[in-house]
């Protein structure tokens, strides 16, 4: 399994990560060094084995559904790159 | 004072031998004579934490007693910490002030101690040398040539350096264990579920966990013991019932089984590491304990499994950095998609970017199955080659690291080399075991060597009597790097 320069670009998308052409070609050989690597597993019979999760088999807790926090909301849109009137600005994504 | 364990320096709060701002001024001066050489803490602020002193003082004063009560420690920059910077070695959070803090710090508070600052660390966690920070690496003090190992490096040198008694650390692969080895120190992963993630930023979900690091297992007991506890903010946190971690401290040895999975001592490990950890096992022989040959083998699967699990929990974890409530946003930007790819993009470092690519691309359409199902099917294989070969044994033991700590760039080039510092230690955190790294020796180049020692759930008790043990008879955890003398 090798991926082309196309499909780091589609992954790179996928991901929200803007790359430049010539970061491609150096990711793609370094994403290709670490696929080679896990390919391995694929030789391995797993047959019959469960997936695991996560290391307790635990089930999830439910709470009851009441509000337990304070409202922080000008604590919290302090630290936010811009907001107005209580709300998170970010670029126009409907005309 | 700045050699002095936890335990000393908390009998002599008790005692009125010195005060806690005294005791926080003079790691202060010594963080901010050692610090430029070093590159441990990101974030020191001497008016707060002498106002945190001077707060358990008065505790103290007003009748107050407790074991941390006006004890200097360090977390790592991943901990958030209210009104502190939380940068988890990120451009991305390098403006980042905390409005809450995380559960770990919040019990720490509330046992009086005291805060010296915030440490340094690969970014996100993801790294085994610290050379991913986004704040510059951290200096082994042993030689600062060589790298104090990761992630959780600015810990393991912080106290290694005698710039603070103990600190936190976190480990998804082997992040504390092996910066633990590569510094001369002791670190303890819990079992998975023991500490609260809550505030602690999130690396790979199924396998973060928090634990201490300090130079002996008798301090580490009293930093879990502050640690551990039922937190309702973290689904993953376990409801059991409190534990004195170092009530078995004191127990003998004899009869104490050890388990050596023969995969751990094959080729992988240099000549000076093996040696090293040959001479404690004797040790370990001499205080009575018995040695049984055990297989874990699937565990030579766990470091392809993890770079399949890791990467995918990451990616989706990594995703809420998008430049809208916090962090980093990029100055120029045309559509929304834009702004997120542009501000991603120059917040995050090469390695982080890496592991968002592989995670993204081995949960994608069509490779699920193929990469990430599978990865958790061995995952069940390498938890259950444990449960067996707890059967034959009671701890099992071997390297924390296959070699000492090594110099800056010679394993940054190949992301593949690096991965592979964390060969005996990942496998435990896919089991979600509790793991533990003791100084046992000095390998090349002078430089400290850890021994591993992997409990069954919930073992911390054992593992920190076994440990502590090994301690009562040698003094290697009780060694001061000479530059830092």
């Amino acid at each position: 399994m090798s991926l082309t320069p196309d499909e780091v670009r589609r992954i790179a998308r996928l991901a929200r990560l803007e790359i430049s052409a010539e970061e491609t070609d150096r990711t793609r050989e370094q994403l290709n060094g670490i696929l080679a690597f896990i390919e391995q597993l694929q030789a391995v019979d797993t047959a019959g084995v469960e997936p695991m999760a996560h290391a307790m088999d635990i089930v999830q807790r439910l709470r009851s559904d009441a509000v337990t926090e304070p409202d922080r909301r000008e604590a919290f849109q302090a630290i936010a790159p811009e907001t107005e009137a209580g709300l998170y600005l970010v670029p126009k994504v409907i005309e | 004072m700045i050699d002095s364990s936890l335990k000393q320096l908390s009998a002599a709060l008790a005692g009125k031998q010195v005060s806690a701002a005294e005791l926080a001024t003079v790691f202060l001066e010594r963080i901010e004579r050692l610090n430029p050489t070093i590159n441990a803490f990101v974030t020191i602020d001497r008016d707060r934490t002498l106002a945190q002193a001077r707060a358990a003082d008065e505790r103290r004063a007003q009748g107050e007693r407790a074991p941390l009560l006006g004890v200097p420690l360090a977390h790592k920059d991943i901990f958030c910490t209210e009104g502190w910077l939380t940068t988890c070695g990120s451009k991305m959070l390098a403006n980042f002030v905390s409005p809450y803090d995380a559960h770990v710090v919040s019990r720490f508070k509330a046992a009086g101690a005291v805060m010296l600052g915030k440490l340094n660390m690969d970014e996100f966690a993801m790294g085994s040398s610290n050379e991913t920070s986004h704040f510059g690496p951290v200096k082994n003090p042993w030689d600062l040539d060589r790298v104090p190992g990761g992630s959780s490096g600015g810990s393991a040198a912080s106290v290694a350096a005698r710039l603070t008694p103990a600190a936190t650390g976190t480990d998804t692969g082997g992040s504390i264990r092996q910066p633990a080895a590569l510094c001369g120190l002791t670190g303890l992963k819990p079992t998975y579920g023991v500490c609260s993630r809550f505030g602690m930023i999130a690396f790979a979900s199924s396998l973060d966990q928090a634990g201490p690091m300090t130079r002996s297992a008798e301090d580490s007991a009293l930093m879990l013991n502050a640690m551990a506890g039922y937190d309702e903010r973290d689904s993953t946190s376990l409801q059991r019932p409190p534990e004195d971690y170092g009530r078995d401290l004191d127990k003998p040895l004899a009869g104490l089984r050890i388990g050596l999975p023969r995969e751990f001592f094959g080729s992988g490990m240099d000549d000076d590491v093996r040696a090293a950890v040959e001479a404690a096992l004797n040790e370990y022989r001499k205080l009575g304990a018995t040695t049984v040959e055990v297989g874990l083998p699937n565990s030579g699967l766990s470091v392809p499994a993890y770079y399949v699990i890791a990467p995918a929990e990451a990616s989706s974890n990594l995703s809420r950095f998008d430049g809208v409530r916090y962090g980093h946003r990029a100055a120029e930007y045309g559509d929304l998609v834009e702004m997120y790819c542009k501000s991603r993009a120059e917040g995050f470092g090469a390695e982080v970017k890496r592991r968002i690519l592989i995670g993204t691309y081995v949960l994608s359409h069509g490779y699920y199955d193929a990469y990430y199902l599978k990865a958790q099917k061995i995952r069940r294989l390498i938890a259950t080659d444990f449960q067996r070969a707890f059967e034959q044994c009671d701890v099992i033991m071997g390297p924390t690291a296959p070699s000492v700590a090594f110099r800056f760039g010679e394993k940054s080039a190949d992301p593949v080399q690096m991965y592979l510092s964390d060969i005996y230690t990942i496998a435990v955190n896919l089991a979600g075991l509790p793991g533990m790294s003791i100084p046992c020796g000095f390998g090349a180049h002078g430089m400290p060597v850890g021994l591993q020692v992997i409990g069954p759930w919930f073992g911390e008790a054992k593992m920190l009597n076994v440990a502590h043990q090994y301690q009562q008879g040698t003094d290697w955890h009780a060694r001061m790097p000479e530059g830092v003398k």
